[in-house]
């Protein structure tokens, strides 16, 4: 099979083909995106993210049915962790998502983040671009807002939005820095429990101290989502977001930015996989670590030594 | 770094996950990436999920007796999709008697109740592709 020329032909198969091509890191793929490239920059892209439990992969079905009702069609990765003693994961964001199973204007990919050379936003952008030059209209992608990669992942998205949950914790939680910060829009889930209104307010509150939200005020929604509750009306945010990110010219801004980071972050894996290879899995380093540990050594010194070998 | 996927479902009317959860946890602490799909599920499901995760392994766990007919339907759909190579297992309370029938089908190995789950991995380790 020619992955690129189905791909582009509609072939759910070769899409399912190329993501795991980039995701195994498969001799062909760089061919794949390469080729692909050109088709990419129409979807629109939604990243969510907030903390386990807060109903995330539930609104994420809700959000792929209400668009799937507006007529556009629904990519979504859905990325959950890898343990790091196995190596294995779980990925369970799919159980919430098995009834939209049988639509051809949806496709889902689920991702583990396997490990820091993995090379996680790299992969996650490149199944974005996949899905985007097999021609979804609206890609979503899913992921816990722990770890730096995860959220560097949605925070390139052109609308990203924070689910969070009432009963996690006070106010000083809130102005914490953290992945609040990167919401466009603020989902409150689970909104039939006690404490959403105590929620809300300390989301209003810490809105109101932020001085980068004259232009656009991350707007609070309220939802239930295994309910469906709400859902309609965060699909309006977003598009609402996505509108004012048209007139104001700052989507373009915003996709600059992505691209840059995206080039950052793979010049940054290969750099930290040569320096994996060539420096610390070397019959030297262990030696050096020994010296280190007897203080024969200190690890300033030593750093510069391997930095200036590597980096002239 | 090609992990293999396993996609553990339990297709039909039968809400008893607990063997399901069991397996899928002794997968990902033998490294494997597991994905969890839930109960009550068509053979369509499945296998429309086991191609967009364009997994290596489907197991199915079944215990309401209708193993005889969805299983084969899982293995004929991925079929239909062009997911070639997939090792489909089954698991569950079925009888001794099913399990030729089962295997012609293209049900690869069947485990059934009292099986450590290190024989599931190590069956999988064995036969993936």
């Amino acid at each position: 099979m020619n992955i690129v020329e189905d791909l582009l032909n509609h072939s759910r198969l070769a899409l399912a083909k190329g993501i795991t091509a980039v995701e195994n890191e498969y001799d062909n793929a760089v061919e794949i995106m390469t080729k692909i490239y050109p088709h990419t920059g129409n979807a629109y892209v939604i990243g969510i993210t907030g903390p386990p439990g807060a109903g995330k992969s539930t609104m994420t079905d809700g959000i792929a049915k209400e668009y799937r009702k507006r007529g556009k069609t629904v990519g979504i990765v859905a990325i959950d962790p890898t343990s790091p003693y196995s190596g294995g994961a779980i990925l369970g964001d799919r159980i919430r998502m098995m009834d939209l199973m049988g639509d051809d204007g949806i496709f889902i990919r689920s991702m583990a983040t396997r490990g820091s050379l993995g090379g996680l936003s790299q992969k996650a952008g490149d199944a974005v671009k996949l899905m985007d030059a097999f021609g979804m209209d609206v890609i979503i992608v899913e992921t816990v807002g722990v770890g730096q990669s995860e959220v560097d992942i949605v925070k390139t998205a052109d609308t990203t939005m924070v689910v969070v949950i009432p009963g996690m914790g006070d106010d000083i939680q809130a102005i914490k820095a953290g992945i609040l910060e990167i919401g466009d829009l603020i989902t409150i889930n689970k909104a039939d429990r006690e404490g959403t209104d105590k929620l809300n307010i300390e989301m209003e509150m810490m809105l109101e101290l932020n001085p980068e939200h004259v232009q656009w005020r991350p707007p609070i929604n309220r939802t239930i989502a295994s309910r469906g509750e709400g859902i309609e009306e965060v699909v309006n945010s977003i598009e609402e977001h996505h509108k004012y990110l048209v007139d104001s010219g700052k989507l373009a801004e915003i996709r600059k930015k992505r691209i840059k980071s995206e080039i950052t972050d793979m010049i940054n894996v290969r750099v930290n996989r040569y320096i994996d290879k060539n420096v610390v899995r070397t019959p030297d380093f262990e030696k050096t670590v020994t010296k280190l540990q007897s203080r024969e050594l200190d690890p300033y010194s030593v750093v510069d030594g391997i930095v200036g070998k590597v980096l002239k | 770094m090609a992990n293999v996927k396993v996609l553990v479902a339990k297709p039909g009317l039968d809400g008893h996950d607990r063997g399901a959860k069991v397996v899928a946890r002794a997968l990902r602490d033998a490294g494997f990436e597991v994905i969890y799909t839930g109960i009550r599920l068509t053979p369509e499901q499945i296998a429309e999920a086991a191609l967009q995760d364009d997994v290596n392994v489907v197991a199915l766990s079944l215990l309401s007796g209708a193993h005889n007919t969805l299983f084969p339907k899982v293995v004929e759909l991925l079929k239909a999709k062009g997911m070639k190579n997939v090792l489909v297992i089954g698991g569950g309370v079925i009888p001794e008697a099913d399990i030729p029938g089962l295997k012609a089908a293209g049900i690869k190995e069947v485990f059934t109740p009292g099986t450590p789950t290190t024989k599931v991995v190590e069956f999988i380790k064995a036969n993936v592709k």
